[in-house]
């Protein structure tokens, strides 16, 4: 290869997104209708940055993902496009998809105890990912195994190895899921609530590990939660979700400083400050999110927005680019 | 299902008297058929004509009597039992192994392929089993082979309903989405995630195919499509006892009682593994 051109692809690669979603959209057919999980997202997660997704639950935010992995459910259509490195990974054929997921494309569910297969034991759970994805014998799978379950800081991975997923605490477990994530040395992980299930102090741990993990290796995260505590502590750039669209995307710092939806800066004032004086009542944004099965009419966070006009019910706002690259769907946003 | 399972198992099976004793009924009756015949002077075959017709009793070599050719029952009897219990093992077996399969494919794959694979069940559950035995009799003549493919034929149907059941409702578990989501093959998913968990009652039907299939061929052989002279299978000496039963009845209950109580074990002590299970599960 000319040395010109192999400068070319290395710059290309910085250049191209690890994941490139254009246009998603996730209809599920149902009984009484269709219902639209994901109504037109279009976002990226470039080379090595951690993308947080906050919004709440129905807001579509594990859908986008789903559809992103192959595991939307058999009424489910998705539509757009997905690109992972430059290539489209949306209805791909599973065969061709394997090779990609569980390797270059991982991902880390919510509640490690149900994700985990109950009757395997914690080592055969790693190796057979090696052993599927890497062509390695078993005994090599299992030393890497062990090199995964050190680099997690799980204690004792000698002998975790030998035991079942229900031996092992909430924390722990997560730590293993986090591992088989990261065996491949993956491009992108798509965490989906990676501390929900979890104890606060174990939160924080997980959190911890996950910073650390992100200074180690090379790779991308999107970090999928409700909570934007936890998102706050290792996202560099946040997305917005409300009723299947994107709201907002900014880079962290600037959102969580200045949130220029609306929605966003409710949801930041709704994260109790030990600083601040005693409150009487939680604040909380008031009202409910539309359900995915009504169809829309104007901007969807009218009914609950304080700043809502007449023009807001009748037409939906656009996600328009505003300067530093950032992102809002607002005809009145709180800063331009 | 992990080692603690099965260790409980065993726990809450070992408290169930009625299954401890049926097995250690089946575990002497299958010794007694194994080495049984090493203690008789007498073969299954040999007629002596010295001792036709011959009550049991010690006093000759013939401890159970002899039929009406003058063989030893006592032997014949246990190489009776012995060819019944390698057709009811192995035939269990593959009909297990095949049920097993088809079941987890067609619960775990789903949609069109699973449906056309239960029809393909309905329609042989609904065929008359002994006329197409018998077709296949005529076809291809009396042979062993037959006998294990038909008799196989009985097991798998019923067991490829219950895996596919089970099968349908580990597949919605999360666990397996997360092993779809680390790129596992179809069949890896099928063999090493779905079909574990779902043993615990493919074990217990197993346990009562097991009886279900020996009954079957003794039907079978009483009929005259099994096994073959000079072999015995307790079902064809089931069938010589009865044209005997006023005259000579030892002759009908040496190896009926011997039938009776091998099935009636194998059915309690399946009775206790599914309790066993079933507690677990609780």
């Amino acid at each position: 290869m000319m040395q010109g051109s192999a400068n070319d692809t290395k710059e290309r690669r910085i250049m191209t997104p690890t994941l490139r979603i254009e246009n998603l959209q996730v209809t599920y057919a149902l009984a009484g209708g269709t219902l639209a999980a994901v109504r037109d997202v279009t976002l990226a997660v470039a080379s090595r940055e951690c993308l947080g997704i906050v919004g709440e639950s129905g807001s579509g935010k594990t859908q986008i993902f789903m559809a992103a992995m192959g595991l939307l459910a058999k009424n489910a259509q998705a539509s757009g496009s997905v690109r992972f490195d430059g290539r489209e990974i949306l209805g791909l054929a599973p065969k061709i998809l394997n090779r990609i997921r569980g390797s270059e494309l991982t991902m880390i569910f919510q509640d490690p105890m149900s994700s985990l297969t109950p009757h395997l034991k914690i080592g055969v759970q790693l190796a057979e990912v090696l052993v599927s994805h890497r062509d390695l014998s078993w005994g090599a799978a299992r030393r890497a195994a062990l090199q995964v379950l050190e680099r997690v800081r799980v204690p004792e991975p000698q002998r975790r190895l030998q035991q079942y997923p229900h031996e092992l605490s909430g924390g722990m477990r997560q730590r293993v899921m986090i591992g088989m994530s990261l065996l491949c040395a993956p491009k992108l992980v798509i965490a989906d609530e990676p501390t929900s299930a979890l104890d606060v102090t174990v939160q924080a741990q997980i959190v911890d590990l996950l910073r650390a993990l992100r200074l180690e290796l090379e790779m991308a995260i999107v970090l999928i939660s409700h909570d934007l505590g936890v998102v706050a502590g290792l996202a560099d750039r946040i997305v917005v979700m409300y009723a299947g669209r994107v709201v907002e995307n900014a880079r962290a710092s600037e959102l969580l400083r200045r949130a220029r939806h609306p929605y966003t800066a409710l949801l930041l004032k709704c994260v109790p400050n030990m600083a601040d004086a005693r409150l009487d009542r939680m604040p909380c944004v008031p009202g409910q999110a539309p359900s995915p099965a009504v169809s829309e009419r104007g901007c969807a966070f009218a009914p609950r927005c304080p700043r809502a006009t007449e023009y807001c019910k009748a037409e939906r706002p656009p996600l328009r680019d505003v300067h530093d690259s950032a992102q809002v769907a607002c005809h009145y946003p709180l800063f331009p | 299902m992990s080692g603690d399972l099965w260790r409980a198992a065993g726990r809450s099976l070992r408290t169930h008297p009625g299954a401890i004793i049926a097995f250690c009924f089946i575990v002497a009756l299958v010794a007694m058929a194994l080495i049984g015949p090493w203690f008789s002077p007498n073969d299954f075959e040999t007629l002596d004509w010295s001792h036709v017709a011959t009550e049991p009793g010690m006093a000759h070599s013939h401890w159970l009597g002899t039929d009406r050719l003058g063989r030893d029952l006592f032997v014949r009897t246990l190489e009776g039992a012995r060819h019944s219990l390698a057709v009811g093992l192995v035939a269990s077996a593959v009909s297990l192994s095949f049920g097993l399969s088809y079941g987890a494919v067609a619960g775990y794959v789903g949609g069109r392929t699973d449906h056309m694979m239960m029809r393909i069940i309905e329609i042989l559950s609904g065929l008359p089993l002994i006329f197409f035995v018998i077709f296949l009799t005529v076809i291809f003549g009396r042979s062993e082979y037959l006998l294990f493919l038909s008799i196989g034929a009985v097991g798998w149907l019923t067991m490829a309903r219950i895996v596919r059941g089970q099968t349908l409702s580990v597949r919605q578990q999360e666990f397996i989405e997360a092993a779809v989501a680390s790129g596992a093959s179809t069949a890896r998913i099928i063999f090493k995630h779905v079909v574990p968990n779902v043993i615990g009652p493919v074990i217990v039907y197993a346990t009562l195919t097991v009886p279900q299939i020996i009954l079957f061929e003794s039907f079978l052989s009483f009929l005259g499509l099994g096994i073959q002279e000079p072999h015995a299978s307790l079902g064809t000496l089931i069938a010589e006892g009865a044209g005997e039963m006023e005259a000579a009845p030892w002759i009908l209950l040496v190896p009926g009682v011997f039938l009776a109580v091998l099935l009636l074990s194998l059915n309690i002590f399946g009775d206790g593994l599914r309790d066993a299970f079933d507690a677990k599960e609780r």
